[in-house]
């Protein structure tokens, strides 16, 4: 074949990293060490939040990718964090002498058992919800609204009519238990777990994402629908799947939030819900870094916030919030939409 | 020469707006065919409801001897149809590289092929690693054109591709597309650049309010000045 040049003499354009929004991250954490005093309180605070942060984080994920890709608003996403967190219990039916096992190694199996159950069943409950609840409202925002809230109350209340209205406490496995205690500062062992749950399921997504096609579609997808398909790939068969994952991600973030509270009630993923959408809303809709980072710093800030002016905890969130959207109107990381 | 596409009193309403009114033409294989009209006559809209994008109410799209009026857009898209939306539809946030290789369906990128898509856009190999959000308008241009060729595909629909570019940049963009055409590519190409549409076009269809005034070959509306001014409005003379 020969060739027709096309002569460009353009200057290589400079890349942009974008790096302000995650260094908020540490800069806020070392912002708050003079305000707290204590390096030891400063520490404690900053490994519980974080391990909240992930928490919110995983929880947070699926849906931001929902709302990216199909510009679906899933107001129903706190079922699957209900559902997953009432799984729990049910892996803990056969497994029970594990907990209390002084084996390390059995507990540490009974909260993956815990988390397997939730991701396979809240993973079925999305392909269902999807199919049921979301697939009929398609491109109407007013209806998703409705059609989801009103499917995670009834969701709600099966969940009254199987397990009972009463809060049901939740026990952690015995080696899970305590702190460890590095010179004065004490960091609970099942916080670090967490953290090292969250950063394990982000270091996956980020992988998944970037190095698979599969995640090259989602990426591209969550840009532009209407192209995707228009490459050839089936969009809706993608966003099933991504549906799917949302709702097991749920699940497992449902799990680590009742071992968390040690309580499980019908209303808990109602409750986190508000979060989470404040948490995809900084992060700019449809970003998994944004939602990574957003995460955290709604964490730090609620936990700062809680333990130097509590009076202020309830709002700091929504504060944070409006902060950063008057400072970045589409969020952190806002994806390039057509 | 056979015909690879044929719409047939194609009719497309987007909500309540009759947008196409029985669109009737034919693109013939190995061959590049003109688009034209005023703005808002219904080029885009016809490229759309080939793609599937916008559903033909009425009438009938017949690719390759299959009816795909009602076929999904993934489908037809691999039955063979490539398509450069006037927006380009790059995608910003993927590298050059991610966008090429969402395009090539088959899984890798063919080494020799994509030898010769450098030569003909180079700024796509200087650019290949970074955000395709970060090129100009013609650099986007031309990956939106790229992407389409990365595998080939029986017919290619290009929607505008030198809409906003510079004169310079036309007139390469103009010898891209000589070269795809000594490929034997059969080419749908929509356009309101006059010079382009003469140097390029076999053949010609004319829209008007969303029907087809005119199909013929290229070369005679380019020598007649009173057709071009009663299809057009204008010559292409004052165009160029």
């Amino acid at each position: 074949m020969s060739t027709a040049a096309i002569s460009d003499t353009a200057a290589l354009p400079k890349v942009k990293l974008d790096l302000l929004p995650i260094l908020l991250v540490p800069g806020l954490m070392l912002l708050a060490l003079p305000f707290v005093g204590s390096f030891s309180t400063w520490v404690t605070l900053t490994v519980a939040a974080l391990a909240m942060g992930m928490m919110i984080f995983l929880m947070a994920s699926g849906l931001t990718l929902v709302f990216g890709l199909m510009d679906v608003l899933n107001f129903g996403h706190g079922v699957f964090i209900s559902f997953g967190a009432y799984m729990s219990l049910v892996a803990l039916g056969p497994l029970a002498g594990w907990v209390e096992s002084p084996n390390i190694w059995l507990n540490i199996g009974v909260l993956l058992a815990c988390i397997l159950v939730a991701m396979v069943v809240t993973g079925a409950l999305g392909w269902a919800f999807e199919r049921v609840v979301i697939r009929p409202v398609y491109g109407q925002h007013l209806k998703q609204i409705l059609i989801t809230m009103g499917g995670m109350i009834v969701a709600e209340q099966m969940i009254h009519v199987i397990w009972g209205a009463s809060p049901i406490p939740l026990r952690l496995p015995e080696g899970l238990r305590g702190a460890i205690v590095i010179g004065d500062a004490a960091m609970e062992k099942y916080r670090v777990i967490a953290v090292v749950v969250g950063l394990t399921v982000f270091g996956a997504m980020y992988l998944v994402l970037n190095r698979t096609k599969i995640g090259l579609l989602i990426r591209a997808g969550v840009e532009n629908a209407e192209m995707v398909e228009a490459l050839g790939y089936k969009i809706r068969r993608l966003f099933v799947g991504v549906f799917i994952a949302g709702s097991a991600l749920a699940g497992l973030g449902g799990v680590l939030w009742a071992f968390y509270r040690q309580t499980l009630t019908a209303g808990m993923g109602m409750e986190v819900n508000v979060l989470i959408f404040i948490v995809i809303i900084i992060g700019g809709l449809g970003s998994v870094g944004g939602c990574f980072t957003g995460a955290l710093l709604v964490a730090l800030v609620a936990n700062y916030t809680g333990f130097l002016a509590p009076k202020l905890a309830l709002g700091s969130s929504i504060l944070l919030m409006v902060l950063i959207l008057l400072w970045r109107p589409q969020g952190l990381y806002p994806v390039a939409k057509r | 020469m056979s015909d690879l596409l044929r719409l047939e009193g194609v009719h497309t309403h987007i909500a309540q707006y009759h947008i196409l009114h029985g669109v009737d033409f034919a693109v013939p294989k190995g061959q590049l065919t003109m688009l034209l009209g005023r703005n808002g006559a219904g080029k885009t809209t016809t490229l759309r409801t080939i793609m599937g994008l916008w559903q033909a109410s009425q009438g009938r799209v017949v690719f390759d001897g299959q009816d795909i009026t009602k076929t999904a857009t993934p489908e037809i898209a691999q039955s063979g149809i490539a398509y450069v939306p006037e927006n380009m539809g790059i995608f910003a946030d993927l590298t050059v590289r991610e966008n090429m290789l969402l395009a090539a369906r088959e899984g890798e990128i063919d080494m020799a092929r994509l030898k010769w898509i450098f030569g003909l856009f180079p700024a796509l190999e200087r650019f290949w690693l970074l955000a395709a959000g970060s090129l100009s308008g013609g650099q986007k241009q031309m990956l939106a054109i790229a992407r389409a060729i990365v595998e080939p595909r029986a017919l290619l629909l290009i929607d505008e591709p030198t809409k906003g570019l510079a004169p310079a940049i036309i007139m390469n963009m103009i010898q891209a597309f000589k070269e795809l055409k000594s490929t034997g590519a059969t080419i749908l190409l929509v356009e309101q650049n006059f010079l382009a549409a003469k140097l390029l076009g076999d053949n010609v269809a004319v829209m008007d309010d969303g029907r087809i005034v005119h199909t013929g070959a290229m070369a005679e509306l380019a020598e007649d000045k009173s057709l071009q001014q009663k299809l057009l409005g204008l010559s292409m003379d004052a165009h160029q």
